[in-house]
């Protein structure tokens, strides 16, 4: 009988391995849940929670939403476009003003790195980072570890690059620790304009050469190009980069073994990965967003299961 | 804390087959029926009935499932143990089926409660029994009663019914324990 360390899920540099595993071990069985005729557990009824998402967000929000609705949780929304941010209200009276109305969970995106912990320190909720900045985007990393381990059995002794905007990518820094923990190995690649200048003090290879990076890994974990990050030209122009480090179908055949291609999304296709890499047997990564909805189930549950039960 | 035998292998060999031969006697060449055992320790008791039937009453087909009700408990956060899921083997279905759920033992019936609103989230059986090995009887919370019963046992709040298997115990037995 395990329980997790953390009361909040703020990164992956909070975690344990023992905690990723536990993880992992809860969303096995909520993949299970999500692949049933009804695809929903009363574990949550009881627990409310806010996703507040200060920053764009498709996919994650609706994930996390959906990880919520099946397990019976209630949900509120919020949007800082249509939000009294614009009015002036600052972060922390934002937030209590929406746990004064009970939430007992709130999950979180935005723009500043270190904003998830900020309010942890502050408010009396518990509190999941949904991506903070350039810091972190725990969940996304967890998900990738776990389609990793589940298409290659294990994740320790792994060999996974992670090709693309290092710089402005919150997924390449989670990703990195999620790795390093479970045991594998970690390769960064892409321009050098977008590898952050010390990045080789967290243990992991810097490599320009996309070639001799796909020669050397079991797995590619290929990044969205960033652009709306981006306040400088980083590289001349989107022809030249997928000409650089674009992947394509021919790059991959001329491997000696099968490597695994995954994306975080949204694909830039043409871009990062040609359209023929996308849709080949290769790629897993509609695989990574079903398994996004059973990891966030599994990270809810389990951070639930802290709340105490006011008697 | 002491503890006193209430079931020695010879007895629960003949329970395990009576009751076994109830359910032969209920349901014929089992082809509705899918027996469900509740992870983790009603699993033990569905295997051992199973191997009963295919080999003592040479039912050729007999379904096996197992069931997890983590999710499902209605004590989330509400007790001090953590709950930890098991593995679910569903496969066979439950729709229109003939369900026979297998526990260890029967005490307050709230597992049972769980175990029946997990089982509608696979579909609509045709009908729901329950097989328990032991029946705490005078202690439940909810009206639930089982079909068949191995043998009924008076025991206080204090006291755990603890069943013991071969396969995973080194021994067949059941003890009363005084906590």
């Amino acid at each position: 009988m395990s329980e997790l360390s953390v009361k909040h899920l703020l990164g992956i540099k909070y975690l344990t391995e023992a905690d990723i595993q536990l993880i992992f071990d809860t969303a096995t069985q909520f993949k299970e849940v999500i692949n049933r005729p009804i695809k929903k557990v009363p574990s949550l009824r009881d627990i409310t929670i806010a996703n507040l998402f200060f920053e764009n967000s498709t996919r994650t929000k609706l994930s996390f939403e959906l990880a919520q609705k099946r397990l019976s949780a209630d949900v509120i929304n919020f949007a800082s476009s249509v939000s009294s941010l614009k009015k002036g209200e600052t972060l922390i009276d934002t937030v209590n003003n929406i746990l004064s109305m009970k939430v007992d969970m709130v999950v979180m995106r935005h723009s500043s790195p270190g904003a998830a912990s900020f309010l942890a320190k502050h408010v009396d909720a518990t509190i999941i980072n949904a991506g903070d900045g350039a810091h972190e985007h725990p969940t996304q990393a967890l998900l990738d570890t776990f389609s990793i381990n589940e298409r290659l059995g294990d994740v320790a002794g792994k060999k996974v690059v992670i090709i693309g905007d290092i710089l402005h990518s919150r997924v390449a820094l989670s990703n990195i620790f999620a790795l390093q923990k479970l045991g594998a190995e970690v390769c960064v690649c892409g321009p050098k304009t977008l590898i952050p200048k010390h990045i080789t003090s967290l243990g992991v290879k810097v490599e320009t050469d996309v070639n001799k990076a796909l020669k050397w890994c079991d797995v590619a974990n290929v990044l969205r190009v960033q652009f709306e990050r981006m306040s400088a030209s980083y590289f001349p122009s989107n022809r030249e980069y997928a000409a650089f480090y674009g992947i394509t179908k021919p790059m991959l055949d001329a491997l000696d073994k099968e490597i695994i291609i995954m994306h975080p999304g949204p694909i830039n296709r043409g871009v990062e990965l040609s359209s023929a890499v996308v849709d080949s047997n290769q790629a897993i990564i509609l695989d990574q967003v079903e398994n996004g909805v059973a990891i966030r189930m599994a990270v809810l549950y389990l951070l639930a299961e802290k709340i105490n039960h006011a008697n | 804390m002491s503890q006193k035998q209430l079931l020695s292998a010879e007895d629960l060999r003949i329970i395990l087959f009576r009751l076994a031969c109830q359910l032969k006697e209920t349901h014929g060449d089992f082809s509705k029926t899918v027996l469900v055992g509740l992870q983790p320790r009603g699993v033990r008791l569905a295997k051992r009935l199973l191997h009963i039937l295919q080999h003592h009453y040479k039912v050729a087909d007999v379904k096996l499932s197992q069931l997890d009700i983590t999710f499902f408990r209605d004590d989330f956060r509400r007790s001090d143990k953590v709950l930890n899921a098991n593995v679910n083997n569903m496969e066979v279905g439950v729709e229109n089926k003939r369900i026979v759920l297998i526990d260890d033992v029967l005490y307050t019936g709230r597992s049972i409660r769980a175990a029946l609103t997990a089982i509608d989230s696979y579909g609509r059986p045709e009908e729901v029994q329950l097989l328990t090995l032991i029946d705490r009887r005078f202690s439940r919370h909810l009206p639930i009663q089982p079909d068949f019963c191995g043998r009924q046992v008076d025991a206080i709040q204090n006291e755990l019914v603890v069943v013991c298997w071969q396969e995973e115990d080194n021994e067949d037995a059941v003890f009363l324990v005084n906590k």
